[in-house]
């Protein structure tokens, strides 16, 4: 029995979120096969057939797949279902929006999140925003994974191609219809979940003004910005930079947390990030005690210092 | 129209977990209880809709024991008109919860089934997802902004990796909420008064007939990997020295 991967993509683009969940999946039994669905999206079924470990790309082109709405999507998912035991998709918006609807509509359980593979019936994933680790088994025909893309490697392209296999459409549900896309104004910033460096500001940065220097920084790194719920709540940035329990939960190569006193809700976000740097005036601030790196220092001075020296 | 709020008792969200020595499950014997976050935002969704005049009941619904009765009167004190708990001791995984709210949503036909995009505990993110596939309903997940266009029609605004999506939604539909949809309100003490005399009607949930398996088990709950403890730097140029050659992360 073989595995399904759902494509992440923009019709132009396979999103790298996809990659990660083609490695993951290899280290499950059976041959991988990759669905995209789009709309005019014949280059993201060529990108996907170059992936490695890809044996097969089925390809699903029509108008009612053009923006990846769950209520379509997930019939398609289940029409093709019986021919595979694994099922997966990335733990991003697209995939938690559409597997867990596919999932219900096959009668089987979905395991989402997972951070690790332990065999091919059991799988480690965060739960309490990762203050514990869940080890979950499941003996569900069909197993249906999301993966944390952060947790597995990019897989490589290859040169060769593997095989691109038209797929009909199922016929059309249409219960929701796509209005508009307006991507988030910092479009030249990467997305909060998916960067490799994370700034963060808190409360100590005072005023909204303040946390321009932020930005500034963030740019020189290529970098996310995000900030702590005391921030979001005194009114310095809007929440959807949330990082924490409630908000959004990050774990990038670099986490640099500036004026953050590092409250539980909000170092549940963050607290799987590879490297954690905390700059902060307190010496007892609890940052410091997940801080790779910490520095006692007034922001307002450190921060430009940083800016200049990078 | 009427709406049904979803509402999921949970460990406070600013309590400290504990695992069990065992490492079966977290603690939750003695430990404070609240609403999920993510469900306050639904039922203060559904409320606000009703004082717009676009919702005109709310019932609240949840699943689990006798102690659920606690929230679902946080859910009345917040505005609900009535409330349910299906009362059982058994503890079901996200699919076996959907099947259950299925059979409330036959028996009482909504146009709206709000529900919070996720629980803080499970943080599985599916409930409303599968709820709105195994009723054959639209589905607007993550929703920022909620609008009711007139009987048969929704507009919602998604909470997307990378921006905002705008979807035109056929009614009945499922909608889970994300954290900027609204800020709940405090409850006041008259209305703490009155959600006392409101009705909240317990059910067994044997008596829904449902045939519930879940093949997913949790064989075991550990602690995060924990972090090596850190160290302090002096100065910008040595945290810059530090993460350009021994993190090599810059």
């Amino acid at each position: 029995m073989n595995i399904l991967v759902i494509a992440e993509h923009n019709n132009q683009n396979l999103h790298n979120s996809t990659q990660h969940t083609i490695s993951a999946s290899h280290e499950l039994p059976g041959a991988i096969h990759v669905l995209v669905a789009g709309y005019n999206c014949k280059t993201v079924a060529q990108q996907a057939a170059q992936q490695e470990h890809v044996k097969k790309v089925l390809y699903a082109d029509d108008v009612i797949y053009q923006h990846g709405l769950a209520e379509d999507l997930a019939q398609l998912i289940v029409t093709l279902a019986p021919d595979y035991a694994y099922i997966l998709a990335p733990a991003t918006t697209f995939g938690k929006n559409v597997l867990p609807r596919a999932a219900a509509l096959l009668d089987v359980g979905q395991i989402s999140d997972i951070i690790q593979i332990i065999n091919a019936e059991t799988f480690m994933r965060p739960i309490y925003a990762g203050n514990a680790l869940a080890t979950i088994t499941s003996n569900d025909p069909i197993k249906i994974i999301t993966v944390r893309p952060t947790a597995f490697p990019l897989c490589a392209a290859n040169n060769t191609s593997s095989e691109i296999q038209s797929t009909t459409a199922s016929k059309p549900i249409q219960l929701s219809e796509f209005i508009s896309l307006a991507a988030t104004p910092s479009g030249t910033r990467p997305d909060l979940s998916a960067a490799r460096v994370v700034i963060a500001g808190g409360r100590g940065l005072q005023t909204k003004e303040n946390f321009a220097l932020l930005e500034i920084l963030a740019n020189k790194l290529n970098a996310a910005l995000g900030a702590s719920r005391a921030a979001v709540d005194a009114g310095l940035v809007p929440n959807d930079l949330q990082i924490g329990q409630t908000g959004k939960v990050v774990a990038p190569e670099l986490y640099i947390a500036i004026g953050i006193s590092g409250a539980i809700q909000h170092m549940a976000g963050m607290k799987d990030s590879k490297v954690i740097v905390a700059i902060n005036s307190d010496p007892d601030a609890p940052i410091f005690q997940i801080a790779d790196y910490g520095l006692v220092a007034d922001l307002f001075v450190a921060v430009p210092e940083l800016i200049n020296a990078l | 129209m009427k709406c049904l709020v979803a509402i999921k008792q949970v460990i406070d969200p600013y309590v400290t977990i504990r695992i069990k020595a065992d490492n079966s499950a977290v603690e939750t014997n003695n430990v404070k209880m609240a609403m999920n976050p993510f469900d306050e935002i639904a039922i203060e969704e559904a409320v606000r809709q009703k004082e717009a005049g676009k919702i005109t009941e709310i019932i609240a619904i949840s699943i689990g024991t006798t102690a659920c009765q606690e929230t679902l009167r946080q859910a009345l004190a917040r505005g609900a008109d009535q409330a349910i708990l299906i009362e059982t001791n058994e503890q079901f995984g996200p699919l076996q919860i959907a099947k259950i709210l299925t059979k409330i949503a036959q028996q009482q036909n909504p146009q709206l089934f709000i529900l919070g995009k996720q629980a803080i505990d499970d943080d599985c993110n599916q409930t409303g997802q599968m709820l709105a596939g195994l009723l054959n309903w639209a589905q607007g997940t993550f929703v920022s902004e909620l609008e009711i266009d007139d009987s048969t029609k929704a507009t919602v605004v998604r909470e997307v990796d990378g921006g905002l999506e705008t979807l035109r939604l056929t009614l009945p539909a499922v909608i889970t909420t994300d954290l900027r949809l609204n800020e709940p309100r405090y409850i006041s003490l008259p209305n703490v008064m009155q959600a006392k005399r409101k009705t909240l009607q317990v059910i067994p949930l044997d008596d829904l007939g449902l045939n519930l398996c879940n093949n997913i088990k949790t064989l075991q709950v550990t602690p995060p990997h924990a972090r090596k403890s850190g160290v302090k730097v002096t100065s910008v140029p040595e945290l810059i020295d530090k993460l350009k050659n021994e993190a090599k992360v810059i």
